[in-house]
This record gives C-alpha cells, sequence and structure tokens, in this order.
C-alpha cells in the first residue's frame, strides 16, 4: 500500500510540474463550452433578408412588419426588380428575398389565393432549409388569425410541444456532446501519454525490474487522472448549469456515478492505448485519431445516429461515448433515474471491465 | 554463484545478439564485461535482470532462474541501465525517496550503504535530476538501484558520458560497495576501467573472447610489444602500416603499440626503416602489454 501511494504522489508530481499540460488539461474544457455554446449554434438569429413587394398593400405591410420584427430576421433592404434578386445573393448580402406578387390584398380577398415566394441561398442548405420553416410558420400564423372568424369545413390542427427543451436551444444538445468529448479526450490521452511517457524515457525498465507490480502501476497511473478528471466534468457542469442554464432535471448524484463511470472507461482505453504504443507521439495520435474522430462524428453529438446507414448504426454501438450522451441527456434533459438509463449504464460498465482487462493482458512484463 | 550464464544466445529478428554465452560470476565479485558498442553487453544485462527473454540457455541470478524466479531477481537486485533512466522532472530528493518507497526501504534505513555516494550530491537534493551533470546523474542513478540493499547489483556502462574525474571516483565507490559483500556486474567500453575489475569477459559480436584476470588476460600477451613514438604521428601511424614486417599497430595515448611477425625482431632495424621514410626523434622501447592489446589481438 506504501508503494501503491508513493506511486500516486509521484504521479501528482509530474503532472503539476507540467504547466504546460496542467493548462491544457482544465484550460481546454472551459474553451470548449464556451465556444460550443455561444459561437456553434444551429439556431438563426438575425438572418438578413430582402423583401421585393409588388403590392405594397395593407397585408404585405402587415406580414412584412410580422416577419421583420421577429428576432429571426432583419430587412436589411427593399428590391424593386427581378435583376436585383441574383445580385444581392451574389453579393452575399442576404440569405433570403421574399416576393409578394402583385395585388396581393386584392386576390387574398377576391380569390382567397395569394403567394409569396421564398427564395433562400442554399449554399448552407441547413440555414436555407430553416429559414424557408420560420417563414413558413410565420405565415401559417398569420393566416390562422385571419381565419378565426371564419369555419372551414375540415381543418386539422397540428399541435406541436417541444418536449425536454421547448425552446430548442442547440446549447442543450452541445452540452452533453462536449462534456463526452473532453473527458474520453483528456482521460485517454493522458493517461495513455503519462504510460509511453516511462517507456520513452527508459524509466519503465527500471519500474519493471523491481518489486511493484504491473496492476499498481496501471492503478497509480489512472489514479490522479481520475481525479482531475472528475473537478473538470464538474467545471462543464456548473459551466453549463450557470452560463447556458442548462437543466439538471434529474439527480445530480446519479450524473456524478455515470461520469466517473464514464471517465473510468476513458481511463482504460488510455491504458489501453499505452500498451500498443511505444512512444508518446503514437500514444498521442492514436488517441486523438481513434477517439476523437469517432466520438464527435458516430456518438449521435452532431449527427443523428438513426440517419446513418446500417453499418454506421452498428459501428456506433461499440463507442462508449454513444451511449454516455443518452445517459447525460437523460439525466440532465428528462430527469429519469437509474431504472430507465440501467442499460445504457451496463454497456458502459461492461466496455470498461473488457478494455481493463484487455490492457493488464496485454502489459508487458518484459521488454518485448 | 551469484550470476550464472550457460549457453545463452539471442537474435533479433535474424540479426544475431548474443551467440552461445557462459560464463560465471562468484559471490562479492566485481565483474567486468568489456566490449565496444553493439557487442551484446546490454542485451546480457536485460536478459539477466529478467526483462528480454533469451532464445536458448539459461542463466541464474542470485540462485533464481531469469525466466521461472524473474520476480525474485526483481525484488533483489540492483539494475541501472545505460540510458540515464531516472525521472528527471522530480529532484534527487524525490528520485531517491521514490525508488526506496517501490522496494519497500526508506531513505534512512540503507543510509549507511549509500552515504559515501549520497553525500556528494546532497547538496543538489532539492535540483531536479534533469538538471544535474553527467557525473551528478550518475552518482544519483547508482544511489537509486542501490537504496534497497540489493545482493546483485547491475551496471550497464555506468562511466559512459562522464568526465574523467568522476570516473574515478565512480570506481573507486564501486570497490567500496563491492567490500559490503555485494556482487557487482559492471560493463564498459573504456578498457583501462578493466584492470580495475576482478575479473574481466571480453565480449565482441555477441561472443566472449576472453575470461579471466585482468594481469592474466594482459599477461598471456602472445608477442613483445613496443611502444613507439616519433616527431610526426600520422606518418608514424602510415610508415609502419608499410612496414611489411609488422604484426600490428594501433595508436595508444602518445605511443603507438607496435608488434612485429618475427620473434627475433630487432629496433634498430625499424629505427633505420623509419629514418629512412623522414621521421625524426625515434623511441623504440618494449613496454607491457594492456587489456586493450589483448582485445586488439583477439578481436583480430
Amino acid at each position: 500500500m506504501k508503494r501503491f501511494i508513493g506511486f500516486i504522489k509521484k504521479e501528482f508530481y509530474h503532472i503539476f510540474r507540467d504547466r504546460r499540460s496542467l493548462f491544457i488539461l482544465f484550460g481546454m474544457p472551459v474553451a470548449q463550452i464556451m465556444l460550443f455554446g455561444f459561437a456553434i449554434t444551429n439556431e438563426i438569429n438575425n438572418v438578413d433578408i430582402a423583401i421585393y413587394d409588388k403590392s405594397n398593400d395593407v397585408t404585405t405591410q402587415q406580414l412584412i412588419s410580422k416577419i421583420t420584427s421577429s428576432k429571426y430576421f432583419t430587412n436589411k433592404q427593399r428590391i424593386h426588380n427581378e435583376a436585383e434578386i441574383e445580385s444581392v445573393f451574389k453579393k452575399g448580402k442576404v440569405k433570403a428575398v421574399l416576393i409578394f406578387e402583385k395585388d396581393f390584398d386584392k386576390k387574398l380577398t377576391k380569390n382567397h389565393q395569394a403567394t409569396v415566394q421564398i427564395i433562400t441561398d442554399a449554399t448552407d442548405p441547413n440555414t436555407a432549409n430553416t429559414i424557408s420553416n420560420y417563414v413558413n410558420s410565420i405565415l401559417k400564423n398569420y393566416q390562422q388569425e385571419k381565419n378565426k372568424e371564419v369555419k372551414l369545413a375540415y381543418q386539422i390542427v397540428p399541435q406541436t410541444r417541444m418536449y425536454y427543451n421547448p425552446e430548442l436551444k442547440s446549447v442543450f444538445m452541445f452540452v452533453p456532446g462536449v462534456m463526452t468529448i473532453i473527458l474520453m479526450l483528456v482521460s485517454a490521452m493522458m493517461t495513455s501519454i503519462s504510460i509511453t511517457r516511462e517507456k520513452e524515457m527508459g524509466t519503465m525498465e527500471i519500474l519493471l525490474v523491481s518489486p511493484i507490480k504491473p496492476y499498481q502501476v496501471i492503478i497509480g497511473k489512472v489514479f490522479p487522472y481520475i481525479f482531475l478528471s472528475i473537478i473538470n466534468a464538474a467545471v462543464i457542469i456548473v459551466l453549463s448549469i450557470f452560463i447556458f442554464k442548462m437543466p439538471v432535471e434529474g439527480s445530480l448524484f446519479l450524473l456524478g456515478l455515470e461520469s466517473i463511470l464514464f471517465i473510468i472507461n476513458a481511463l482504460s482505453l488510455g491504458i489501453l492505448i499505452s500498451t500498443i504504443s511505444e512512444t508518446q507521439q503514437t500514444a498521442m495520435m492514436v488517441s486523438l485519431m481513434g477517439l476523437m474522430l469517432p466520438v464527435i462524428l458516430l456518438s449521435g453529438f452532431i449527427f443523428p445516429i438513426s440517419s446513418m446507414p446500417l453499418p454506421l448504426q452498428i459501428i456506433s454501438h461499440i463507442i462508449p461515448a454513444k451511449w454516455f450522451i443518452i445517459i447525460l441527456k437523460a439525466i440532465m434533459l428528462k430527469g429519469v433515474g437509474i431504472s430507465f438509463i440501467w442499460k445504457e449504464t451496463l454497456i458502459i460498465l461492461g466496455m470498461t471491465l473488457f478494455f481493463m482487462g484487455l490492457s493488464i493482458k496485454k502489459y508487458k512484463i518484459r521488454l518485448e | 554463484m551469484s550470476i550464472s550464464v550457460q549457453h545463452i544466445s539471442k537474435s533479433f529478428k535474424e540479426i544475431p545478439a548474443l551467440r552461445d554465452i557462459s560464463f560465471e560470476v562468484k559471490e562479492g565479485e566485481l565483474f567486468g564485461l568489456i566490449g565496444p558498442d553493439g557487442a551484446g553487453k546490454t542485451t546480457l544485462f536485460r536478459i539477466l535482470t529478467t526483462l528480454l527473454f533469451a532464445d536458448k540457455g539459461t542463466a541464474t541470478v542470485a540462485g533464481n532462474d531469469v525466466v521461472a524466479d524473474y520476480k525474485q531477481i526483481r525484488n533483489s537486485v540492483g539494475y541501472m541501465p545505460g540510458r540515464f533512466s531516472l525521472y528527471q522532472d522530480l529532484t534527487v530528493e524525490e528520485n531517491l525517496t521514490f525508488f526506496a518507497t517501490i522496494f519497500g526501504t526508506t531513505l534512512e534505513e540503507n543510509y549507511d550503504l549509500i552515504k559515501d555516494i549520497y553525500v556528494q550530491i546532497e547538496p543538489f537534493k532539492t535540483r531536479r535530476a534533469g538538471k544535474l551533470s553527467g557525473g551528478m546523474k550518475q552518482k544519483l542513478a547508482l544511489s537509486c538501484s542501490l537504496i534497497h540493499k540489493p545482493k546483485v547489483l547491475f551496471l550497464d556502462e555506468p562511466t559512459t558520458g562522464v568526465d574523467p574525474v568522476s570516473r574515478k571516483e565512480f570506481w573507486e565507490m564501486l570497490k567500496r560497495l563491492q567490500k559490503k559483500g555485494i556482487t557487482i556486474l559492471v560493463s564498459t567500453p573504456y578498457m583501462d576501467e578493466a584492470a580495475l575489475c576482478d575479473r574481466i569477459a571480453l565480449i565482441q559480436d555477441g561472443k566472449i573472447l576472453q575470461i579471466d584476470t585482468p594481469e592474466t588476460i594482459a599477461n598471456q600477451f602472445p608477442k613483445k610489444i613496443y611502444d613507439v613514438k616519433a616527431d610526426n604521428m600520422y606518418l608514424l601511424i602510415e610508415s609502419l602500416k608499410e612496414y611489411s614486417h609488422n604484426h600490428s599497430v594501433y595508436p595508444f595515448g602518445e605511443f603507438v603499440h607496435y608488434t612485429d611477425q618475427r620473434d627475433d625482431f630487432m629496433p634498430q632495424e625499424l629505427t633505420a626503416f623509419l629514418q629512412s621514410k623522414g621521421l625524426k626523434n625515434i623511441y623504440i622501447n618494449t613496454t607491457q602489454a594492456t587489456i586493450e592489446d589483448a582485445f586488439m589481438e583477439l578481436a583480430k
């Protein structure tokens, strides 16, 4: 036991004396969460549009003011002929152009039909789609207000409610994802680097020719990082609660336990990486390439898994991050207890045991 | 026997590093493995310290088999690898304390064993190991490998890259440790250090050329050896190599060590030859053969 404590003490010396790594360790989570929270977002706000109003009557005035007074759109300019449409798009001044046809009001009252053309700049398809949806719903809204007095023969009224994230804030989606990425990267990369450093510096040779046992080395390496990663997870949760108003509907205690489980999972992956790589460089490349990409792309963090092709869906099952994101969202947004997420928890636990067993088996007690 | 090596062979991919090596080291002996870089010294050390498997042969250290009883060996030997392998970001004292702890002992418990060495680095005990000079590093590494009072000490090229004064001090320390009953196996590429060992094994290309006491090896040198000196060293070597009766010509400090093929060699004859080559101040005298001469002769 004394041996083990001595080993852990040494690890903490390494960590605290390497100022640069320590800065990355704690700076990265804060920087990432701020970046994702503030800069990267799916929502549209203050999109510049141009309006070509051919009729210029009461109804079009009302509609235009309704659209531009929403926080989503800003009327950047009015245009007066067809030719200008192309040119404003080419100049990149606006993302959409709305065209109201001639005699809009007249047609509406007489024929009960009038058209608005929505032209969007689809160089960015997601934004284009969102813009058109938003304009559509504003128009529909207006129509419903107008039609209040009139009874239609048949009418289907959809009533949509967005559960768990009524305002559709994208930060609710990013926080669990970013937390997963950071915990995975920091834990796995840091442990794999710290073990391979011993190999590279030759100190592993001395450790091997000593009574210290492989499991003591491994646990001794992992222990300080469990501690640091828990602090990291706490920082992320506190930041997202206080700055981004991320709710934690479920138990904070359960959230903590699940995070620790995931941290241990990432650490065991880190050990596994260190058993197969000889230098710090390789360990870092393997952790970055082998962990970061799958975690970002296949965990359901950014791209929904259900819309991936089948082979990728199958691969996504073996990515621990996927299960952890499900757990995080369930606890934070839906406020469920362990009875709803025991399956995911068991999967992560199983993977952790598997990685650990494999690393202890692959850990070399000799130099070859 | 403290160390016993029987017919050890080892290859890395197709390249043989050790070929059928056998020797024994007695208890309390200071045994030297003398040979150039790439002779297989480090590989042999790693096999004996249980870090590598031999392809063929067996070996025991302090009565334990290097394969079957590797755990006991790891408990009871001290190992100082050829490359400085301590924690550079830890201070002198922290390194010592760490190695003491993992061997289940304390700095105080075996202090008198390392005292002679440690007092020299103690003034720097709060300095980080990476910032020490070469000699200091070696002293620290030796202290760390001694901290648990090992029965057998393995030192792989401990004086490579160390200045002559520190080298001398280092060997004095080894002698003192030997008196305390520790068996020491040390490797070195420096022939002058060989004379300080009880017995040595000359090793080259993974083969042992000879095992004996340094004196015997030097005395067994089959030829009469001459110190030759002249005003132009370069021309002297060139001329000696040209001389048709030469057996060996090796520069050795300020002299050239020369042996002749003939038993009835007359130095005057050589002086005349060298003079004809335009050399002046020619000095030729018999001298004692050294380990280096023996090694060169054997390695021929």
